[in-house]
């Protein structure tokens, strides 16, 4: 697989790993609006990963569909970042982990808009006016769980010390990151970070909640490292397609 | 589902600019940004609207059914309240 091609999965998995997670969401919402919320983002990211899985499979040339990519990809082969599989937890675990990574993608689809490569250009632009609103609604979650209750701060405070030290993957660049960042495919990471620091900064001093320090562990689940939390992942997502090989909805 | 009490809001949505917001149902939110954000989740995902307004059902006054009579009744026999007595010349096409 080209180069190229391995970046495109990396923006595909984070994606579709993320849409999955909150899809779990349906049906047990604290009110069926957030059902219907948590589900309309869960579309966006689904639609993303798609676009991006085509592109990923037509780059590579074997003949590889999105959902081929999607349905028969073990989960050492998945690019997602870490913190994407972190469980979904309680509602503030799954809302922090979603804003983080929201304003991670509001950043980075932004800059991909004036990609060298016009195909990933038009993914992100689509995908980044869907995140504008999606930072939106978690960014509005996590003032709400923040400058709440005592409950839902003690909430949102732990979600947030738990899942802050997989941010370090995320402006962490590895070669694949530089080499896509020298030939103007990828914006470089390390320019995507203060604008970053700076929208979440502003959201959780809004939520009365503090920024963690900077952790020394790190976790590349875009190199393929991923937790045991994948595999359950996608043993559900997975599951029909690779019992009943070919079937059709 | 826990049992959450939030408030109910009334949503209005317009679909296309120029028109009016029409009331196209409810539902229930912590504040006014959430109402905005649920509607749009809610009662956009088709592209129905440009616009949304929404208010909480407790600010809406409604007027009593038990008043009706005494509310509508009475415009039942004002029929010349209708514009239906005026001839209209065979020239205005368009009225």
């Amino acid at each position: 697989m080209s180069a190229r091609a391995e970046y495109v999965l990396r923006l595909a998995d984070t994606s579709l790993v993320l849409a999955q997670q909150l899809g779990a969401w349906v049906g047990h919402a604290p009110a069926i609006e957030e059902d219907l919320g948590l589900a309309n983002v869960a579309l966006d990211l689904l639609g993303q990963a798609r676009l991006f899985l085509a592109y990923a499979g037509e780059l590579e040339g074997r003949g590889r569909t999105a959902d081929d990519l999607a349905f028969l990809r073990d989960p050492q082969e998945y690019r997602n970042l870490a913190l994407a599989e972190q469980p979904n937890g309680d509602f503030a675990q799954t809302i922090v982990r979603q804003f983080l990574l929201d304003a991670y993608q509001q950043e980075l689809f932004a800059a991909l808009v004036s990609s060298q490569d016009p195909r990933l250009g038009e993914i992100a632009a689509k995908a980044a006016r869907e995140t504008r609103y999606h930072v939106r609604y978690s960014g509005g979650w996590v003032v709400r769980l923040g400058d709440g209750t005592q409950e839902s701060h003690g909430r949102a405070a732990r979600a947030l010390i738990e899942l802050w030290p997989y941010t370090a993957e995320l402006f962490d660049a590895d070669p694949l990151d530089e080499s896509m960042a020298q030939a103007r495919i990828a914006p470089s990471l390390a320019a995507l970070e203060p604008g970053w620091r700076a929208a979440v900064g502003a959201v959780l001093s809004e939520a009365r909640l503090e920024c963690p320090p900077p952790a020394a562990f790190r976790w590349y689940g875009k190199r393929g490292e991923h937790g045991e939390a994948l595999g359950h992942l996608l043993a559900e997502m997975q599951y029909l397609k690779r019992a009943y090989p070919g079937a059709e909805w | 589902m826990t049992d959450v009490r939030w408030p109910l809001w009334e949503v209005f949505i317009r679909s296309r600019s120029g028109l009016e917001h029409k009331h196209v149902g409810s539902l229930h939110a912590t504040d006014a940004r959430m109402a905005v954000e649920h509607a749009r989740d809610l009662y956009t995902r088709r592209e129905e609207g440009v616009s949304i307004w929404v208010v909480r059902s407790s600010d809406i006054t409604a007027s009593d059914p038990a008043d009706a009579d005494a509310l509508f009744e009475p415009a039942r026999d004002k029929v010349y309240r209708h514009p239906t007595f005026y001839e209209i010349p065979p020239e205005v096409k368009t009225l």
